[in-house]
């Protein structure tokens, strides 16, 4: 194997990756095929970059985000109501949690 | 993470950004639904983060310069050339090299979004998949090479492909003069991530290794 040098993430933001990563297994436990990934993807970079272009970094994972939610959705594998309800529990979690603690869900 | 808020104390965990918390949001209703595997989203963050980069696709350039049957095998059937070096995609994804020589430079885009040779070069750079280099690639190639500081001689032509969710291109860019007798690990030092997507060359030894 070709050794990997220590080389910089290329994510801006730890989510990114997390996004990422969840989108690829999502795809390879076949939720979705990966052209139908591509054909969100591209819809929502097009929605996004209509008023202003898009730089490729923040704004892309923003488009990337968009594009799984409204792909879940559609598909009835994460609805916007459990996804809103899921998010204000974690948002409770970190703001009741004391900090320096790991913050769990069920502390919410 | 570096704090910045020493103004005040903190009651409690720092809150995440929003994007941040609807990630863990999808993360905990699709874990609890058993949709995903935590498990393998962490092997892949974990292959993205630290195994992947363009130092694998030098890796391959650098060997199709070494060894000519390799580079045959490589413009045949990429996929297969770089199973040989244990390089494989996660998404079956195709992967075509497209040669560089005297009178054809080749330069590679996402239209659509922004599909790349992961296995190869890993997570694209921001410039990639901004709306610029998108739109501009296929327009007006000869510019955005100029801009990448990329002059080509007046009878070469640019060939501009187009990546899809199925195939995705890896350019292999010319051999630079002065390199004979180079072993494949000397070589690898030439290859930058932009020649091989069509938005560079390889460096001269002078600039190099």
């Amino acid at each position: 194997m070709i050794p990997a040098p220590p080389a910089p993430s290329q994510f801006d933001e730890p989510w990114q990756a997390q996004i990422f990563a969840l989108t690829l297994a999502l795809s390879e436990a076949g939720h979705f095929t990966w052209p139908d990934w591509t054909q969100a993807l591209g819809a929502a970079l097009k929605e996004r970059g209509a008023n202003r272009p898009l730089d490729g970094g923040q704004d892309y994972f923003a488009a990337w985000l968009a594009a799984l939610e409204t792909l879940l959705a559609r598909r009835g594998l994460a609805l916007p109501a459990e996804v809103e309800a899921t998010r204000a529990a974690w948002e409770r979690a970190y703001l009741s949690t004391p900090h320096g603690q790991p913050v769990n869900l069920a502390a919410g | 993470m570096p704090h910045d808020h020493s103004d005040h104390d903190h009651p409690h965990s720092l809150l995440p950004s929003d994007p941040a918390l609807r990630v863990k949001a999808l993360e905990t209703i699709l874990t609890a639904k058993g949709l995903v595997d935590p498990a393998a989203v962490e092997a892949i963050l974990e292959t993205y983060e630290k195994k992947v980069g363009p130092h694998l696709g030098a890796a391959v350039v650098a060997r199709a310069w070494a060894d000519r049957a390799f580079r045959a095998r490589l413009l045949a059937d990429a996929n297969a050339a770089m199973a040989e070096m244990g390089i494989s995609g996660r998404q079956g994804e195709h992967v075509v090299a497209v040669e560089n020589r005297p009178g054809q430079h080749n330069m590679v885009v996402c239209t659509l979004c922004s599909c790349y040779p992961w296995p190869l070069l890993g997570i694209p750079p921001a410039w990639y998949k901004s709306d610029a280099y998108r739109a501009r690639a296929v327009r007006e190639p000869r510019k955005v090479l100029a801009e990448f500081g990329v002059t080509l001689p007046g009878d070469t032509a640019v060939r501009v492909w187009d990546s899809t969710a199925e195939v995705r291109y890896l350019v292999l860019p010319e051999r630079p003069a002065g390199t004979e007798g180079w072993s494949e690990e000397q070589l690898r030092a030439l290859v930058s991530r932009d020649s091989m997507i069509g938005t560079g060359l390889a460096r001269t030894p002078e600039a190099g290794a």
